[in-house]
């Protein structure tokens, strides 16, 4: 079954003077999709939000909602849903007229907005609280007001500008699944921005990674992550080692890369070529303790562990390596495995399939 | 006790202010009703004779709309203010220079500028734009222009303070709901900006009561107000009674208006809006 495309941004670009901050943009987002941007602050993804809501023009591309060019429709005329990193609320409006702000400014009627934003409210979990002022509200409430207030008028589109951004970690965590679950229940489509790569892996169907005003790579959170197609996304999503080499051979999906610590074998990604120089990036949880004569991985290394960090559910190392580089590796608490110490000799493995050779850019 | 210690330091204040302010401006509104002898004789005056009527009418006329044309300049001005962080320092210094200028060189410079064969009127007629020079001086109009230049900062300072403490995403989040600009406006900004606007208001209204060399330079005769009367009389006519008289309609509507004026911006968020 195909969904309908709602929103598709086709070639844009946004200058300020000299500066690119958004390049060449293309997405198309499916009804009912949950799309998030994902990048360091600066990389263009706020920027191409606001495009789309009408508060800022791109300089050249265009943006079509449900097949209609956006480009001739002020802010006010678009219909989509946003909310924003601080809320937004009216501070002289009470929750309630904040929430039926948007109906009124569609001419429903008092009465008709009144019960509108009441139901809304108790869609958020909220409806005790219509007769407060956003000031008498806790972050996490004036969160879901605003949300509240942003899908009140049914918007074909919602988008949210790091809205979690200003609030505590518990509290986070309990918007994400908030946030999800009206997702689902409402099949609504959302573009969501967030520079927190975590948040972007818990609720999206397909993050957009961000980088210099460009989309370095789109996919599924776990194929964004297993499968990282430039150096950047691999460091940027999750932690990476990346060992450098020169492309030694390639075959189909793999390729084979010498590097200081003599070949190593990893799952190839667009854009290898033999005879170039490339990265294996390597995930922690990936790697593996060996013991002598164990030859299941492809690629194996020698080191000494400098560093054990206790995370509670895992343990985080530092291997340093032969030529003085460092490896991070993951190791789960309770495995069957021993146990890492600091300063002991090791020996590591991964398999191919489990690092990624991506071309060195830098 | 240390509350009541610190409350001491503002004796020596409280003193100052009481003997060459609080006691001169008692013994002056005392003479309302005691020169030249006691009893309500300027009262009555003020109420029969027609000048002073007249006098009143031409003090409120013309602080109100040097009220209204303050407020009309300075929402702009102080939005570009406050909006474009850039400009801030330079309109800062535009809207300042008036007060660093004595009053006499503003009004003759005003003169200069204004009378009929002055800057404006030249541009305007070699523009032809005009086929005589307008009467920009020596009429209300001048009156007005005098005012408003000098007054304007009392309206722009209390807005740009209103309008930078507004969080800047309440006007764009407004129009994304579905708001055009002047609905977002009326229904967002203005009432978040009202207090400053008030205040504004209310100040520039006030000293504009009491202002008389401006309107007596660049005013013609219709244009007499109140405090120019209190001058005249106690420089030239040495009527204390009657000068004390108007005083006193000056002070009492000058308290009127801040006393309504506090009432009206008290907290206006409380107000339960929908």
């Amino acid at each position: 079954m195909t969904r309908p495309t709602v929103l598709e941004l086709r070639g844009v670009s946004k200058n300020f003077g000299p500066v690119a901050a958004v390049a060449d943009v293309d997405l198309e987002l499916k009804q009912g999709e949950f799309i998030s941007f994902l990048g360091p602050s600066g990389s263009g993804k706020t920027t191409t939000l606001m495009m789309v809501a009408g508060l800022q023009a791109p300089s050249s591309g265009s943006i079509l909602l449900n097949g209609r060019d956006l480009a001739p429709l002020p802010p006010y005329k678009r219909n989509i849903g946003v909310v924003f990193q601080h809320y937004a609320l009216f501070p002289h409006m009470s929750v309630l007229a904040n929430i039926a702000f948007p109906l009124e400014m569609r001419k429903l009627g008092r009465m008709q907005a009144r019960r509108r934003a009441e139901a809304v409210l108790r869609l958020v979990g909220l409806p005790d609280l219509g007769d407060r002022l956003p000031s008498q509200l806790s972050g996490g409430q004036q969160q879901r007001v605003a949300l509240a207030r942003a899908l009140a008028y049914e918007p074909p589109l919602l988008l949210m500008d790091e809205p979690l951004g200003a609030l505590d970690k518990n509290l986070r965590a309990q918007m994400q699944i908030e946030i999800a679950r009206l997702h689902r229940e409402l099949g609504i489509t959302v573009l969501y921005v967030t520079h927190d790569q975590e948040e972007a892996l818990v609720m999206s169907d397909r993050i957009a990674v961000f980088n210099h005003g460009r989309v370095e790579q789109i996919g599924q959170p776990q194929s964004l992550y297993e499968r990282p197609v430039t150096r950047f996304v691999a460091g940027f999503l999750g932690d990476s080692t990346f060992l450098p080499g020169k492309v030694q051979a390639l075959q189909k999906e793999e390729a084979v890369v010498l590097t200081a610590h003599g070949p190593l074998r990893g799952h190839a990604s667009p854009g290898v070529r033999p005879g170039e120089a490339a990265v294996v990036a390597v995930r922690p949880e990936r790697v593996v303790l060996l013991t002598p004569g164990d030859t299941a991985r492809e690629n194996a290394l020698r080191g000494r562990i400098s560093d054990v960090i206790y995370l509670g559910q895992s343990r985080k190392f530092v291997v340093r390596l032969e030529d003085g580089s460092e490896l991070l590796g993951l190791q789960p608490i309770g495995t069957a495995s021993p146990a890492v110490t600091e300063g002991s000799e090791v020996l590591l493995g991964w398999s191919a399939t489990d690092c990624n050779v991506l071309a060195d850019s830098d | 006790m240390k509350r009541q210690a610190s409350r001491l330091l503002l004796l020596p204040g409280a003193a100052f202010v009481a003997t060459v302010f609080a006691l001169p401006v008692g013994a002056l509104l005392l003479r309302s009703v005691s020169d030249p002898t006691w009893g309500l004789q300027n009262f009555r005056a003020l109420w029969e004779e027609p000048v002073y009527a007249s006098l009143i009418r031409n003090t409120v006329q013309i602080s109100l709309a040097t009220t209204v044309c303050c407020i009309l300049l300075a929402y702009p001005f102080a939005h570009v203010m406050a909006t474009r962080p850039r400009l801030t320092r330079l309109l800062t210094l535009v809207v300042l220079v008036p007060f660093w200028s004595s009053i006499l060189v503003r009004s003759f410079a005003w003169m200069v500028l204004l009378q009929n064969n002055g800057i404006v009127n030249q541009s305007l007629l070699r523009l032809g734009l005009i086929d005589q020079p307008l009467e920009l001086i020596f009429n209300r109009t001048g009156v007005l222009i005098g005012m408003v230049h000098v007054l304007l900062p009392f309206v722009v300072f209390p807005l740009y303070g209103a309008i930078r403490a507004m969080d800047p995403a309440l006007m764009p989040a407004a129009a994304c709901l579905g708001a055009g600009p002047i609905r977002a406006f009326l229904r967002v900004q203005l009432p978040l900006t009202l207090a400053g606007l008030v205040m504004g208001a209310v100040l520039v209204f006030v000293m504009a009561l009491g202002y008389f060399i401006t309107p007596a330079l660049l005013g013609g005769r219709r244009d007499a107000v109140i405090a120019r009367m209190i001058q005249l009389q106690v420089s030239q006519l040495g009527d204390w009674g009657m000068a004390a008289t108007l005083s006193l309609v000056l002070l009492v509507a000058t308290l009127i208006l801040l006393g309504a004026s506090q009432l009206l911006v008290r907290s206006p968020a409380r107000r339960p809006a929908g």
